[in-house]
């Protein structure tokens, strides 16, 4: 079959018919996929705080979104979950919090018990280097060499190579450092975070 | 030229990875681990096999001024549906992988075999050579990935094989990366002497 000629009418055709039909399939298979996304979005996020409340049947019973402005001045948002077992008593509370990492945004959710220590954490979205900077969705947890549960972050949490506690990973010092920071930051929105009367007034008759 | 020896051509022959040394950005990148070499060569396999068919189906309607234009918004087309299909269904791999998928519009083993065979041969042919190249491709990260993991972490495919005192941490970072493929890539070409 011969070639068609590189004439202005052919190239334009033939480019913008690409184009369109390209377009086309992307929109169709989109619209095929965003159901299925979403819902590994909200799944990951359930997940997610089943996990770092160390709980199989609590229920988010509060959402609130927290914002602050950090040292630099630039507004920091924060989702608050508050998490209840079956029988309606108050287990704890998930931040979900967001620092810039080595590679990108790094996406934390923290748990915080009842009396303010790290119940578990666990990592919705990162872009760290894999093999160094993604170690950190083991790096921190219990028993292992960062172990941060457990601690409470009111004296801020910070890499032992600035004179804190907790170990760095090993190649990772940036990435660390973003990940303690997460963690700081959705302690004090946790702090900040208007404390719901019936739930306070519920934990008070149970005590 | 039969199917076999097309897909023998791309593995051994024409290797993207130690003989065409197509591809080196994401070879060198992606390649800290077995699972995710071997993850991303299955990647840009399943790409290359879809743009080369295409290209290979439109190339008589293709004047030549505008092919690369034209052979890049397929190629574009095809891994942002890998991209939202491995997002929707694969959502682990996503996980390791997410950064490194858009980047297979722009690896040149792609452009590469469309220029050199699919703007060239027969929709089957290509088809063939798709699997071919991407098996080599594959292949070469995974071996690449091997090398690294066992030096570097002292395991392969996250079993764990050496003690931790034995890693070398340099064979995970950037810098072990050219060194592994350097080596590779010496012992491939005595081989193929």
């Amino acid at each position: 079959m011969k070639k068609i000629e590189s004439s202005l009418t052919n190239m334009t055709l033939v480019l913008t018919g690409v184009a369109v039909i390209m377009g086309a399939i992307l929109a169709f298979v989109n619209d095929l996929t965003s159901g299925p996304i979403q819902e590994q979005k909200s799944k990951a996020l359930a997940d997610g705080i089943k996990t770092v409340l160390v709980c199989d049947d609590c229920i988010v019973t509060q959402t609130d979104t927290v914002r602050q402005t950090d040292a630099k001045g630039r507004e920091l948002s924060f989702i608050v979950y508050k998490a209840a077992d079956k029988d309606g008593k108050y287990i704890g509370t998930a931040v979900e919090s967001t620092t810039m990492g080595f590679g990108g945004n790094l996406k934390v959710l923290v748990g915080f018990s009842a009396d303010d220590n790290i119940l578990g954490y666990t990592l919705l979205e990162h872009a760290e280097t894999p093999g160094l900077g993604a170690k950190a969705d083991k790096w921190f947890q219990k028993g292992e060499k960062g172990d941060i549960i457990g601690q409470n972050p009111s004296q801020p949490l910070t890499v032992s190579k600035d004179g804190g506690r907790i170990d760095a990973i090993t190649a990772s010092t940036i990435t660390s450092r973003a990940f303690l920071l997460a963690v700081n930051n959705a302690y004090s929105a946790y702090k900040a975070t208007p404390v719901d009367a019936t739930t306070s007034a519920t934990s008070h008759t149970q005590q | 030229m039969n199917t076999i020896s097309i897909i023998k051509n791309g593995i051994i022959k024409e290797n993207p990875t130690f003989v065409l040394m197509l591809g080196m950005c994401p070879t060198l990148a992606t390649t800290t681990s077995a699972i995710n070499g071997m993850s991303m060569g299955l990647a840009t396999m399943a790409v290359l096999i879809c743009t080369n068919f295409v290209i290979s189906c439109i190339k008589s309607i293709t004047p030549d001024k505008v092919r690369i234009p034209v052979f890049i918004v397929v190629i574009a087309a095809f891994v942002t549906i890998l991209q939202l299909v491995i997002k929707a269904y694969l959502p682990d791999i996503d996980a390791a992988l997410g950064l490194f998928i858009p980047l297979i519009v722009v690896n040149c083993v792609i452009l590469g075999r469309a220029e050199a065979f699919a703007a060239k041969q027969s929709p089957v042919a290509s088809l063939f050579d798709g699997i071919g190249i991407g098996l080599g491709f594959t292949l070469g990260l995974t071996l690449l990935g091997i090398c690294r993991e066992l030096l570097g972490a002292g395991s392969i495919f996250g079993f764990t094989l050496l003690p931790e005192t034995c890693n070398i941490l340099l064979f995970i970072l950037p810098p072990g990366a050219f060194i592994t493929l350097g080596y590779l890539i010496a012992i491939v070409n005595k081989m193929r002497a």
